[in-house]
């Protein structure tokens, strides 16, 4: 008979929150393998209520100080449908901008800091300061650019400074948009010699499949990140307002983050999940990437979710200079935000690094929150991860034990799970 | 021989530790000065053996406390990063409620008695529960100032907090004051170190770095009321990183 392996990781590193991965055989068969989040819940949704309205997106970005942009215009867009303000095109083309920023800077860290470790052999990217010095210094060069871009739309990267219900509190510079455009286009070769440097070591993500659904933004213009329907890889199309009937959450005990199921025991969202639905939107240069991988829709691996972030930072570096071009050929006004207090409820969709979140606002008619939900990507996600890990531990047996522990490690990471956020946590029913 | 330095998060939104991230290619120059043993949002590698401990986040349970305080026994220096851990920040808005009634409200269908994961208490500071030596202030922190903190700990210097409001970096700034912008802005009580960046982007001071030791509330108040602004209005603002219990 083979020994009994028993893996417990505490506290995964090189992911945002806590989680644990608990792996267990008796007698040469699988008997325990468990996701388990153990972060301290805080109860955002309860705490929102009795805010003023101009101040939802400032509380709720920080629920997350990777995603806080996309967070941020959840919000907005959630306070901006309940009171039926509406907002310029100059907005939304910023607002994307602020999206794309935000998007480059969790990718490039995720995949830069957190992902190519792995794959280099290396516990993290400290030592590889020394032993693939070049490789670093590009990742550091696209993080920089990204967290420049920004800078720029919203004030600082962590926690928006100038994102505001209907607009803007100030605007970057025509001239400053001029010199972010030239490095967008530097950005895009310094990618491209990227997704060299993984490509060359791809052969150390595992190929496992697992078919599952895909969740996401959708539009009939461009590949969705600021707004859309919600769509599924098993078919459908919804509004926004319908997110309850596709993310119907409900609670594990090893977790005080709650799980979603929509068509099957879970689903996937995320760069992956966006990639699946939405590939014919991307941008060629973003294509060419995917091509590099052989990576195309639908694609059942979650380990490729890494480079479907890959691909879509390509995406966003075109996609960022082409709003430039539009901004600028537009010319930047100064806008005034005037708007009604209105009472009603809101539903703010929107795509941010980790996948689609959802914030539903109900406001009163003196401007102030009443009922909040907020449902967050990885939460979405945790019993999609839950799945895998059921699905791939009897392939890992008899695999020396640090290979298991890598393997089961490397999936939850390819997730790119952001747990803070997971357990903003509230069970709120709308009746 | 560098000091050997670790990174320990609790309740927040580990925006702190990214921004440590985001200092870029300063990272390098800081790993020249001490010597990072424990980061687990970026490293595998862990120890225990460290002098200084950087605490990120609100303590919430009673397993959090406990964590705590076997840090606080390890570490020489410990230090409070970001507004969670040096006055509750945002996560202090909870306590406006009792635990119970946040648990009913939140927990209503799940069967979570028992369950040590969701035994939490009112938010606290991390200085509520061990004693702490410096702070770094703001949500999030500001690079530069996290910089400037930790290499004058590295040398065995004690790194001092500016002792004067936003304000007086607002007027540096030459920015036009927010409340002539028909705004709210708490920069007269709040603690300055942030070069007033709110205000720099035409968006008030939300206090996110504490008050002033001595703040003068009244003045603030006179403000408050030459602008036209309501009390409830004033509270909430006040509340939104500082909450306490009662009025000012």
């Amino acid at each position: 008979m083979p020994e009994d392996v028993n893996i417990h990781v505490k506290h995964l590193t090189r992911v945002e929150g806590h989680g644990n991965i608990i792996f267990n055989t008796k007698n040469g068969k699988v008997s325990n393998v468990i996701w388990e989040v153990d972060e301290a819940p805080r109860f955002f949704e309860a705490f929102v209520r009795g805010k003023s309205y101009h101040q939802l997106s400032h509380i709720t970005s920080r629920i997350c100080g990777i995603c806080s942009i996309g967070h941020s215009l959840a919000s907005l867009r959630a306070t901006e449908a309940a009171m039926k303000v509406e907002i310029s095109e100059q907005t939304e083309l910023l607002r994307r901008l602020a999206l794309h920023g935000e998007n480059m800077q969790s990718h490039s860290l995720h995949v830069g800091y957190l992902v190519a470790p792995d794959l280099l052999g290396a516990p993290s990217v400290v030592p590889l300061v020394k032993t693939h010095r070049e490789a670093v210094v590009k990742i550091v060069r696209l993080h920089k650019l990204a967290n420049y871009l920004s800078d720029l739309t919203c004030g600082r990267t962590i926690h928006p400074i100038t994102l505001e219900v209907g607009g803007f509190t100030a605007i970057p510079t025509e001239k400053q948009l001029v010199e972010v455009r030239k490095q967008l286009v530097q950005g895009m070769e310094v990618t491209g010699e990227v997704a060299g440097i993984v490509l060359a070591n791809a052969d150390k993500l595992p190929d496992f499949q697992r078919e599952t659904e895909f969740i996401g933004l959708t539009n009939d213009d461009h590949y969705a990140y600021y707004k859309g329907d919600i769509a599924s890889t098993d078919g459908g199309r919804w509004p926004p307002e319908d997110y309850l009937k596709i993310a119907n959450e409900y609670v594990v005990p090893q977790s005080t983050a709650k799980h979603s199921k929509h068509n099957r025991d879970s689903y996937m969202v995320g760069a992956l999940a966006r990639l699946n639905l939405n590939y014919r939107h991307l941008t060629d240069e973003a294509k060419a990437v995917a091509e590099m991988f052989g990576l195309k829709p639908v694609c059942h691996n979650p380990y490729m979710n890494s480079v479907a972030q890959l691909v879509e930072i390509m995406d966003s570096l075109v996609d960022s200079t082409k709003i430039i071009n539009e901004l600028l050929s537009r010319g930047l006004k100064e806008e005034k935000n005037e708007m009604e207090i209105r009472a009603g409820r809101g539903v703010g969709a929107v795509e941010v690094p980790r996948g689609i979140l959802f914030h539903d606002y109900t406001i009163d008619k003196l401007g102030n929150c009443i009922k909040a939900n907020c449902i967050i990507p990885t939460n979405q996600n945790h019993g999609n991860i839950q799945k895998d890990m059921e699905a791939i531990a009897p392939t890992l047996l008899g695999k020396p034990e640090k290979e298991i522990e890598l393997t089961l490690e490397m999936l939850v990471r390819a997730y790119d799970p952001c747990i803070s956020c997971s357990t903003h946590y509230l069970n709120v029913k709308f009746k | 021989m560098k000091p050997r330095v670790a990174f320990f998060d609790f309740a927040s939104c580990e925006g702190c530790q990214l921004q440590v991230v985001n200092l870029e290619e300063k990272i390098l120059d800081l790993i020249d000065v001490v010597e990072i043993v424990s980061f687990r949002e970026a490293m595998k590698e862990h120890s225990d053996d460290y002098d200084i401990a950087f605490i990120e986040g609100s303590i919430q349970r009673p397993m959090d406390e406990e964590r705590l305080k076997k840090i606080r026994k390890n570490a020489k220096i410990l230090v409070a990063l970001g507004a969670c851990a040096c006055i509750g920040g945002v996560n202090k808005l909870r306590n406006e409620w009792t635990v119970d009634q946040v648990k009913e409200e939140v927990y209503k269908d799940a069967d979570i008695e028992g369950n040590d994961l969701f035994d939490v208490f009112p938010t606290k500071a991390v200085d509520e529960v061990v004693d702490v030596d410096f702070y770094i202030p703001g949500c999030p922190i500001n690079r530069n100032e996290f910089v400037k903190i930790v290499s004058q700990i590295a040398i065995g210097r004690k790194p001092k907090l500016p002792s004067y409001p936003v304000c007086v970096e607002c007027k540096k700034n030459e920015n036009i004051c927010v409340f002539e912008l028909g705004k709210f802005c708490l920069g007269p009580v709040t603690r300055a170190g942030c070069d007033a960046i709110c205000p720099s982007f035409q968006d008030g001071c939300e206090g996110c770095r504490g008050f002033l030791d001595d703040p003068k509330m009244n003045c603030q108040k006179d403000v408050l009321r030459k602008y036209g602004i309501t009390l409830d209005e004033m509270m909430k603002r006040l509340n939104m990183f500082n909450y306490k219990k009662g009025v000012y």
